[in-house]
Formats: structure tokens, sequence, C-alpha cells
């Protein structure tokens, strides 16, 4: 898998599907539109301020609720190659990981993050450096079943 | 765990659906589907990544449930075209279960028409796919691309839970519901507190709880994180089946040397009214303990609290009263069955004379989609799910989780109350 690199965007606890993508948006059915509207009730101006290649860390639970895979296809639709959180909720972790997104748990985020800080990952090395603080972060090991789906990009691309 | 030790529910049920005969928490499997049910993200999204695959079947149409419930009758014109698009895909596959959508919501109808047996693996394009725990069935929600595997291989990759022992004793009091027991848990454990966990509900407590009870107490905790929440087998849930005619089912107990993660005990007769106060359900308290509130807007249905106890509770409550007249109370029956049961039993009469509005059984209001939409700054109580930021509408709008009791005794006084005081 090749590197990740990218500015993080930094949120806190129990993020929920309904804060990444509103229900009502979700009868668009236009991909592209839909994501115009990514967390805009916490962030009005995330979706104007991302790039491609850009991380989301978070805190606890993140993704929590509903099972609605538009919430995590948006975040790809807006070039979002990695997501950090201490942890995640479950049908979120398992849509992120099958649409090729690595879902990386990491403890005490707050103090080795910072908005904007710039990151590089490798899955490859299990390893994470913060460019901006100057700090290598281990990662816990990802399960080879796990890492074998996001080298194909994805659940649907290793059934293909 | 050691090798001799017992399964959970859980474990008994994913280890019988895979050729892994000895798995144990944290292990990964790939376990063989009984059932996967879906809605609309049929033509949200399912459809769109299904044809990725270049297939011209599914595995199995007759193992397909499929069900429009969320935008029903369709409120606009891009929800008409979302449920074309589902149809479309039906019978392109040749789906054997197509539900159609006058038959109410997917938690309840599929139960309702026997679907949802004892031992059975069962996976949703809904998070609340966890109700079917009240059947004694490991069932539990997933996303399109999940199903879209399902549909071309009839198989899923699962990680093995750890599963949290709940042993109930006791009886609920008068007009405390099992969405207070629920909530209460919900509270005790945290949002998260359940994460990649598997809930499994013991003790002569759960004696006292009618299959609807244990329904919404199964279908909530997927809000503590849960994966699955199992009720443990009895003579009520068996006598439940047997009225249906439901049969050629393996009811599944655990062994007496399972190993649990964590245990919590709760004495029903000691639950007290209460509500998840915005914008998160663990954000509970007793009702007694809040300041004066005063409502907008109460809702009373939803898969978690549409049911016919649920209906009789309340209009136990409302009959030959009126609701106050700054507030709007919604009722929807969960399931046509329990609609038609309702206008039988006089229920719906009592809703109508209160100043009730009653619609036609669908998700609705709960997400905010039609039927109740709410406005900048109003408050409604409401027997649903999440109560999360903009939820049911505005995003200045605020949700308060409660019991169908607390839920139209607070439409009756204009403010949230204790249902015992009405």
């Amino acid at each position: 898998m090749k590197e990740i690199k990218g500015r993080v965007f930094l949120f806190g606890d129990n993020i929920n599907t309904d804060d990444i993508i509103p229900h009502r948006y979700l009868t668009l059915r236009d991909n592209g539109e839909i994501a115009k509207h990514v967390l805009e009730n916490l962030r009005p101006d995330f979706v104007q301020n991302v790039r491609k290649g850009d991380i989301i860390v978070a805190g606890k639970n993140f993704g929590s609720g509903s099972s609605r895979e538009e919430a995590v296809n948006v975040l790809k639709v807006l070039g979002i190659e990695a997501v950090i959180a201490e942890s995640f909720a479950r049908i979120y972790f398992r849509n992120l990981i099958n649409l090729g997104i690595p879902a990386l748990k990491i403890n005490d985020v707050k103090k080795k993050f910072s908005e904007g800080d710039i990151l590089k990952i490798s899955i490859k090395n299990e390893v994470i450096v913060n460019e901006t603080k100057k700090i290598k972060i281990q990662m816990c090991k990802i399960p080879k079943f796990l890492v074998e789906i996001l080298e194909v990009g994805g659940i649907l691309n290793k059934i293909k | 765990m050691t090798e001799n030790s017992g399964k959970t529910i859980a474990e008994k049920i994913l280890s019988e659906h895979s050729s892994n005969k000895t798995i144990s928490p944290g292990e990964f499997i790939e376990a063989d589907i009984d059932l996967v049910m879906v809605h609309e993200q049929l033509g949200g999204r399912i459809h769109k990544e299904y044809e990725k695959l270049e297939l011209d079947k599914v595995w199995d149409p007759d193992k397909i449930f499929f069900i429009l419930d969320h935008w029903v009758p369709a409120p606009s014109i891009e929800a008409a075209k979302m449920h074309q698009d589902c149809r479309k895909f039906a019978k392109k596959y040749k789906f054997k279960h197509d539900i159609g959508m006058d038959k109410g919501i997917c938690h309840q109808v599929l139960p309702e028409l026997g679907f949802a047996k004892p031992g059975m693996l069962i996976v949703g394009s809904d998070s609340h796919t966890t109700t079917y725990g009240a059947f004694n069935c490991f069932s539990t929600g997933i996303g399109a691309t999940d199903v879209s595997v399902v549909f071309a291989t009839g198989k899923l990759w699962f990680m093995v839970p750890e599963t949290q022992k709940f042993s109930l004793k006791g009886q609920l009091r008068e007009n405390v519901m099992s969405k207070d027991l629920i909530l209460q848990i919900i509270r005790d454990l945290s949002i998260g507190g359940a994460e990649y966990k598997s809930m499994e509900f013991h003790g002569d407590g759960i004696k006292s709880l009618s299959i609807d009870s244990r329904m919404t107490v199964s279908n909530m905790v997927v809000e503590a994180g849960a994966k699955s929440g199992i009720f443990i087998p009895d003579n009520e849930l068996v006598e439940w089946l047997k009225g249906r005619s439901i049969s050629n089912y393996k009811l599944t107990m655990p062994d007496d040397n399972a190993v649990y993660v964590e245990e919590f005990n709760y004495d029903l007769s000691q639950i007290v009214p209460v509500v998840a106060k915005p914008a998160s359900p663990d954000n509970v308290v007793p009702v007694s303990e809040l300041p004066e509130i005063k409502i907008d807007q109460a809702f009373l249905g939803s898969c978690t609290n549409g049911r016919l106890e649920d209906l009789r509770q309340a209009a136990q409550i409302l009959k030959n009263k009126k609701i106050h007249p700054d507030v709007r109370l919604i009722v929807i029956p969960a399931s046509k069955e329990i609609y038609l049961k309702a206008i039988r039993e006089g229920l719906i009469e009592i809703f109508l004379n209160s100043g009730a509005i009653v619609g036609n059984p669908t998700c609705g209001p709960c997400f905010g989609g039609h039927l109740g939409v709410l406005g900048p700054n109003e408050i409604c109580i409401s027997t649903t799910n999440r109560n999360f930021i903009g939820r049911m509408g505005d995003i200045t709008s605020q949700i308060y989780l409660a019991s169908p009791t607390t839920t139209v005794a607070s439409a009756l006084k204009g403010k949230i109350v204790d249902p015992r005081e009405v």
C-alpha cells in the first residue's frame, strides 16, 4: 500500500453518522451532491477546506449510530485517505475497511495530533510520522486479513 | 479463554455458521448468512456497489428480505426515484421476498412474518437489526458494501465479540417500561460501553418482559455500541413462535461455563421513568430530576416503540383526555398488523379523540425524513432511539428520548412529566 500523506482535521469523541452526513441528504443519490454536506452541523467550513490526502483524527467511538455507508463514502469522495481514532463504532469500522480506507486505532490522540499537523502513514511498516510535531507513533498490529482488504482498495475488489 | 471453556450465545451461533468450531473472542471468522434484510439502502448505495461485481444473479434470492419503510409513501421525487431503483433491482435479481411498502417498519415486519427464528444469523442494512436478539438470533447491522458481499457470496467476515452478561430480576412497576430499562443500561455503560461486544440477557426478570418489551431492549443495544443483544430463549418466546405457526428453529442457550467479559445485575422493580436528554442516548436522568421542560411535539412510534403493547399503554393514559393545546402528538404504529389490531381494539379512536395525528407505518419522523419534521428550537419528546443534533429536523431542535407512557403523559401536560403522576 502506498504511503499516505496529509493534514489532520481533529474532532472530539462520539462523532456520529448523523453528524457526518445527516439523513435528509441521503435521497440525493448523487455522491458528489451528498458530499457537499459532510460534517456541516459541526464544522460548516469542512468541505471547503478539505483536500485530497487529508486525514481525520478523532476521539472515542467515531462513527456511532446508523449503518449508512454514505457516511464513509462521502469521506472517500472528498479525498480523505485515512481515519485515526481512539475507537470506532463497529459498523463504521467495517464500512471504512470495506471501502479501502485505513481505520487506525491510536490512544490519546489529543497528545499526539493537533489540527493541521502533517502526517505520513505507512500501513506496511505500521507507523505514523507526525512531521509537524516530529514524533513517530507505532500503530497496533493490523490483522493480516484487514490489510489484505486495504491493499486491494476494498473488499469488492477482493471477491471480484 | 481455554479450550474447555463454554460458549456464550453469540459465540455458539457464530461458530455454528462458520467452519471454525473453536472460535474465541477477537478472532476473525467467515460465517454463512441465513438472511439479509435490505430497505431503501438498496436504492441508495447497495445497487451501485453490487453492479460493480458484474454478476447476473445473487447467491440466494430466497434469503433476502426486501422492504421499503423509511420514506413511505415517497415524500419527494428523489425518494420516489430511490424506490424505483430498489424495485428494479429486486425484479432483476428475482428476490423471493419483496415485502413492498404497505406492511410497516422492517424490524417489526420481519419477525411478524416469521423470518426471525431462534439460532439464526441475520444481517441487515440498518443498525437496529439488533432487534431480532429478542428472538434469540444473532443479528447485526452492516453497510452497503457488506450487503453486496452477502448478495454475491452468502458469507461475511466477523470479529467474534466478547459478551457482557445482564442478569435481570423482579418486575417493572406500573407505567415503567422496558424503554426505561434499556435507557438506564445505556446510561450505565455509556454510548461506547458495549463497543464490539455482544450483550446477553438472562435471569428471572426476563419472564415478566413480553416479546414486545424485549424487542425494545434488543433494538437499542446498538446505542451502547453493541454488535448484538440476545435474550435467553424461554417459554414466552416458544409460545409467541407457536402463535404464529413458526417452526424449524434451534433455541440457543449459552453453556454453563461460558466466559463473560463483564456481568451486570438489574432489579426491574427499581427502574424508574427516565429520559435521555439531548444530544446523546446515554445522557439519561430520571424524569423526577428534570426542571420544567415544555414540549412542542411528542412522537409515539418507530422500530423502538411502535408496537401493540406500546400503543395499549399509551391509550390507557390518553383515554377520555385531550392533549395540551400547544403540543402536536404524532402516533405511528410500527406495522400494518399492529395498526389493524389497534383499530379493532379502539386504540386509534382514543388517539384521534385525544388530539393526536395518526400516520401510516413508516420510520418517517425518527430520522427527520417526513411526517413530523422539527422546526428551529422546537423540543420533542420521542419514543425513538437517537437524539443526536438535528436528527429529527432543524439543528437547533432538541429531542428527549422516553418510553411510550412518559411520552404521551407529557403530551397531556405540555411538559415532560412522570407517567405515574398523570
